[in-house]
């Protein structure tokens, strides 16, 4: 181990109301890691993210964000949601979502100040929207909505991204430009992302969290049809997507 | 026609201070109810908000009983109302809380239980019951140099709130999960939101009565929101439109003798429809 590890489950199992959904993952997601969650529908994906989050609690076992409980940790966190349903006339524009992630920071009581809203701007610049800042949050597209979901984490400084579902509902030339973005974020944080969508972003990420009766870590080259068939039932194909080799190279 | 309702209606203000109050109290109940209007629009609460309104009736009958029977003057009738509308947000909120799948029925029983008591203690009450229509219905009329002074207040109370805690309440109200995660004790907010709808209630039942408050709660920030951009936007036009219309409304209704709350009521709506119509895409 020479790097601390970003997130770390020890024998972690969680269940709702006594159905269980995680049981005992041993799992230790280094810093600086680029990781894509996958698994089935219903595997428990999102319930790990919440996890790591501290949204819910383990029924046994531990789960440390930076070495300490999520909950102490929530500073260094920056989430982004999957897209909310939001109502298409919520009155609130780019920069005031962006904000958001300065909430904690700030102080608590009255307006923000100009170091909020200069952060934001910052933070909205990196993801390629400095000039849609003031646009109505709702007006935007699908992919520019996600942007300035990943901004308002970002506006927070964090150390941790942790990204539920990010691409659903993008169009795929929109979604390739997400993970680009993505993997410029990852020279200085760690991305952990869940999502359903295996094969696109085996390109990008550098190891992969299959979530199924049992939740293993592989590295990106380790992931072929085996791997696949085990998580998702035999009758998965593996439809291979080679957009571009991750440093350890693609050798299947 | 238009201009002959102006002159009468200023020349009749120029007259009558009860009128004057009147227009008084429509003016600046409108801020809160542009204000916290909007808050309940954008986190759809409305349902609440008039299950709030509904159990003001508990606490004007009982205070109206109190005051008859038993010569209790300590709390107003409409200090009665500011608890019962209160305690109606707690007991609601915690059950929305506690309770999300069926919500929506145990905020039913709270409304009509109120209301239940409300009647109850209205019809012990010796006397006349015009007290029972003036408070489903208002009587802005009626509204008295102190109840004036109640409403200022009341008025000071939620726009300091307000400027205090807007980047949580706003928060909240667009993604309350991401809120808590940023450290935004959410569920305290979330009861200061209705908390302030409850004072707000309030203030617009002695406009238009307890069945009517909710239109007016709503409308005006629901067509301030088919043009605003941002929240404040959106209060500063709801507070606008709220103005026009209760002034509007003691205007048209005052000349035909017609109730006023009513009147108002049915400009906001028919208002709103309008615009709805002239703003669909």
């Amino acid at each position: 181990m020479s790097t601390p590890a970003a997130i770390a489950c020890q024998d972690l199992s969680f269940g709702y109301d006594g159905v269980p959904v995680l049981q005992n993952v041993d799992i230790s997601i280094p810093e600086g890691d680029f990781v894509c969650v996958v698994g089935p529908n219903g595997s428990g994906k999102t319930t790990l993210l919440k996890l790591a989050l501290g949204l819910l609690r383990p029924t046994s076992g531990r789960i440390a964000v930076f070495d300490e409980t999520p909950a102490r940790s929530r500073q260094r966190i920056g989430y982004v949601p999957q897209h909310p349903r939001l109502d298409p006339l919520f009155p609130i524009s780019a920069v005031e979502v962006a904000m958001m992630g300065r909430l904690g920071r700030a102080p608590s009581l009255g307006g923000w100040r100009r170091d909020d809203r200069d952060r934001a701007r910052e933070a909205l610049a990196e993801v390629g929207l400095g000039d849609r800042a003031d646009s109505h949050y709702a007006a935007l597209s699908g992919g520019q909505k996600q942007r300035v979901l990943i901004a308002r984490a970002l506006a927070s400084d964090p150390d941790l991204l942790l990204l539920d579902e990010p691409t659903a509902g993008l169009d795929a030339h929109v979604e390739e430009g997400f993970y680009r973005l993505l993997e410029q974020l990852n020279h200085r944080l760690t991305i952990v992302l869940v999502s359903h969508d295996l094969g696109f972003v085996s390109g990008f990420v550098k190891s992969v969290v299959c979530v199924g009766r049992e939740v293993l870590v592989h590295p990106t080259s380790e992931i072929n049809g085996q791997v696949i068939a085990d998580l998702y039932g035999s009758d998965m194909r593996l439809v291979r997507h080679d957009h571009r080799c991750a440093e350890e190279g693609h050798q299947c | 026609m238009l201009a002959f309702v102006a002159t009468a209606f200023t020349e009749a203000l120029r007259q009558h201070t009860f009128l004057q109050y009147a227009l008084l109290a429509g003016l600046l109940a409108s801020i809160p109810c542009g204000v916290v209007g909007s808050f309940v629009v954008i986190r759809r609460i409305s349902y609440i908000a008039g299950g709030i309104a509904h159990t003001v009736l508990a606490g004007l009958g009982v205070v109206h009983y109190l005051r008859v029977v038993h010569g209790f003057t300590a709390i107003s009738p409409m200090g009665g109302a500011v608890i019962a509308a209160l305690l109606a947000a707690l007991v609601i909120g915690w059950v929305s809380l506690k309770l999300k799948q069926r919500e929506d029925t145990v905020i039913g029983a709270v409304w009509a239980m109120g209301m239940a008591v409300g009647i109850v203690f209205i019809s012990l009450t010796p006397g006349y019951t015009t007290d029972l229509m003036s408070y489903l219905f208002g009587n802005i009329l009626m509204v008295s140099a102190q109840d004036l002074r109640l409403i200022a207040m009341l008025d000071v109370v939620v726009l300091v709130v307000v400027a205090l805690f807007h980047k949580q309440l706003l928060a909240v109200c667009f993604d309350s999960e991401y809120a808590a995660l940023r450290g935004v004790h959410v569920n305290r907010f979330y009861f200061l939101l209705l908390g302030l709808t409850a004072l707000t209630v309030v203030l617009l039942v002695s406009v238009v009565g307890i069945i009517l408050v909710i239109a007016l709660l709503t409308l005006p920030a629901a067509m301030a929101n088919l043009y605003a951009r941002r929240l404040w936007q959106m209060m500063a036009i709801a507070t606008g439109v709220c103005m026009v219309m209760t002034t509007g409304g003691l205007a048209l209704s005052y000349g035909p003798d017609l109730p006023a709350g009513a009147v108002t009521i049915l400009l906001t709506g028919t208002a709103y429809f309008l615009t709805v119509v002239w703003r669909r895409p």
